[in-house]
């Protein structure tokens, strides 16, 4: 119960010159298709065993969606079949085609019976569908005076009262509050114990990291990437950068792990080092250690003005901490071809014990949207160890004092 | 999807089929004052309407008939069985692009969709039609026996309905011009059909062209059997039993044809 498997999947609609022509193709059955065929997703093939995470994710109009809309069964496929076993719940588009002019309540009923459910099965769960929906008495509004977030509550509600066999969601969360999405997903990760298999679609990079053991990258209506949550959304990162020059590298490092190079070649990281207070290279430090990151840059061809920008990974890849000279208003100008540059960021190494990762990225404003001349991930790797700090968890290091008064 | 399956899916989903058809039910008259009674007051005010102005102001008398309710008896009995085609056939072309929201989200059985339609129509008709039989008993002009004769004739415009509504239903997904099309043809159906005016009336040439009109058959037909306690000629009901049929069956070829491209179209 709860697996899925995708053979050569693939989506095209129909495309008509014009209104006539699909009358005429209805019509004159002998003059052949009229129509051309738009491929928005083709050739995708993977399985899913029961109790797997995916995150699937890409660039709006990559197909995301219309993958998710294939695998629920709402559209039919034009290649291709999905098998799937068990009971499915999906939120697609944000909700659950509730209807405007009836009442939340009204609408629990109405999709709880369309996903299954009896409605004395309903009546049962209600309470716990409004006491996890938490929109008081707008239970009893019709939705259209709700607020997305409301629908979204109420919807994510409805389709997770009974824990699925397979749950989908599809860029669902991001509406909620914060609170709500701590709640959420707090239910998911229950559900995930409990062995529901779960597809998500979502641009939040520490959503899919914490939540899924396996990301698939689309690119274009295609499976361009398929892997370790980290290695895939580094790749997707890159991508965004490199949308025009396209040339992305990844090199397994002696870990096993993978790292991601990307740019247009202006500038380069030559050498990374973390020194400790004394000047010294190390690659252990302890917790709350004085460090230096140390960056050596060389200017390939001439670039008007540069930035570094760098960011602290933990061993997830959830990012700790990250800035860059930009937002430290300390930009390279007019540099020429041969320039060398080192930077040397200091700062009190508050992390908790762990291995850490450094990204760095040659930009030439805040973000590498606009110029990417190169990003590397994976260039560094440090491991922070408690030497002698008091016990403590978390991968922040923020020591209290403790006063009791009693 | 074979019939088998179709069938096997509208069961599986009757809990959603009869949630729905009650939620729209009071759904209708929520935000208002009166509540159902809207059911009622609204054919009401037309009978009325009618009545009144052809009746008696225009001064036209059935032939043959001396009771004053006779125009109306034959007014209602036209017009509320025509209300029933109506509202089908209109709700039904426009079932799938009103539920766009829930079929482009959901995975279900779409034929869910127009069965309740159907069934919402046959509520609203079954209480307008009740009222209008306590009418026909209480004014003693209830036909007897021969009443009976209205429900072959009401099961055959049914599925005469139900056919052409699936058929418009399908086709205005793929070509918007069917509804607008459709709402403008139904107004001169209804008034190509002898519902406000008696048959007798009409010139030679007119009258005999009626017989391409299946619903002039029905309507007929009721009108004889609850104003003249006349059993219909049956065979006067070939032609909608025919198309209706027909209508049907084209209705679901289309709708398995074509319902997995529907999704893509709304």
């Amino acid at each position: 119960m709860g697996s899925i498997v995708i053979k050569g999947l693939g989506k095209a609609y129909k495309q008509y010159p014009n209104r006539w022509s699909r009358l005429a193709e209805w019509m004159l059955p002998l003059g052949g298709p009229r129509h051309k065929l738009k491929w928005v997703i083709s050739d995708i093939s993977f399985a899913l065993a029961a109790g797997d995470a995916v995150g699937i994710i890409g660039i709006n109009g990559a197909g995301k969606s219309t993958l998710l809309k294939l695998i629920t069964g709402t559209t039919a496929p034009t290649a291709g079949s999905v098998a799937i076993s068990g009971r499915v719940s999906a939120l697609l588009e944000l909700g659950m085609g509730f209807h405007p002019d009836f009442t939340g309540r009204q609408n629990a009923y109405m999709a709880g019976q369309l996903i299954g459910l009896a409605v004395e099965e309903i009546t049962h769960l209600m309470p716990q569908i409004e006491a996890f929906a938490d929109i008081g008495d707008y239970i009893d509004q019709p939705v259209r005076v709700y607020s997305s977030g409301m629908q979204m509550r109420l919807a994510f509600s409805v389709a997770t009262v009974r824990r699925p066999d397979v749950l989908i969601v599809d860029e669902a969360l991001s509406v909620g509050d914060a609170f709500f999405q701590h709640k959420s997903f707090e239910r998911i990760r229950e559900f995930r114990k409990l062995g529901t298999t779960l597809l998500i679609v979502s641009h939040d990079r520490a959503a899919i990291q914490s939540i899924c053991d396996r990301a698939i990258l689309l690119d274009g209506g295609r499976v361009a990437r398929e892997g370790s949550p980290e290695q895939v959304m580094d790749f997707y990162n890159a991508l965004l950068g490199e949308r025009d020059s396209g040339k992305v590298e990844q090199v397994v490092t002696d870990e096993g792990r993978v790292a991601t190079t990307s740019g247009t070649g202006e500038a380069s990281v030559t050498r990374i080092t973390l020194e400790n207070a004394k000047g010294e290279a190390i690659e252990v430090a302890n917790v709350g250690a004085f460090v230096t990151l140390c960056v050596e840059v060389k200017v390939n061809r001439p670039v008007a003005r540069l930035v570094l920008g760098y960011m602290i990974k933990d061993r997830l890849g959830q990012q700790m901490y990250g800035t860059n000279t930009h937002h430290m208003d300390n930009p390279l100008v007019n540099l020429k071809a041969g320039d060398e540059a080192q930077f040397r960021f200091s700062f009190p190494l508050n992390l908790g014990a762990g291995s850490y990762s450094v990204t760095t990225a040659l930009t030439s404003s805040e973000t590498h949207l606009a110029d990417n001349y190169e990003w590397r991930d994976l260039a560094f790797l440090f491991i922070v160890t408690n030497m002698n700090r008091k016990q403590f968890v978390g991968c922040s290091w923020l020591e209290p004092t403790v006063e009791i008064i009693r | 999807m074979r019939t088998p399956a179709v069938l096997a899916g509208v069961w599986k989903y009757r809990g959603f089929i009869m949630g729905s058809v009650q939620r729209e039910f009071q759904s209708k008259y929520r935000n208002s004052l009166l509540g159902a009674a809207w059911t009622i007051l609204n054919p009401l005010a037309m009978i009325v309407v009618y009545t009144v102005i052809f009746a008696n102001v225009m001064g036209s008398r059935m032939a043959g008939h001396s009771a004053g309710f006779a125009y109306s008896i034959h007014l209602c009995a036209g017009l509320l069985t025509w209300g029933l085609f109506a509202e089908i056939t209109s709700r039904g072309q426009n079932v799938f692009l009103e539920n766009a929201n829930l079929i482009k989200k959901l995975n279900f059985p779409r034929i869910c969709l127009p069965i309740i339609v159907v069934l919402n129509a046959l509520i609203n008709f079954g209480i307008i039609f009740g009222l209008f039989i306590a009418f026909l008993l209480v004014t003693g002009q209830f036909p007897g026996w021969v009443f009976a004769a209205v429900v072959p004739v009401l099961l055959a415009q049914i599925v005469f309905a139900i056919g052409l509504g699936m058929v418009l239903g399908v086709l205005n997904v793929f070509f918007r011009d069917v509804g607008q099309f459709f709402g403008i043809l139904l107004q001169f159906w209804f008034w190509f059909t002898p519902i406000v005016y008696v048959t007798d009336v009409l010139p030679p040439a007119i009258r005999n062209s009626l017989v391409w009109n299946p619903m002039a058959a029905v309507v007929t037909a009721h009108q004889g059997i609850i104003l003249d306690a006349r059993a219909p000629l049956w065979s006067s009901l070939a032609p909608v039993c025919v198309l209706g049929l027909l209508f049907c069956v084209l209705g679901m070829r289309l709708f398995r044809k074509r319902s997995g491209e529907m999704v893509d179209e709304l």
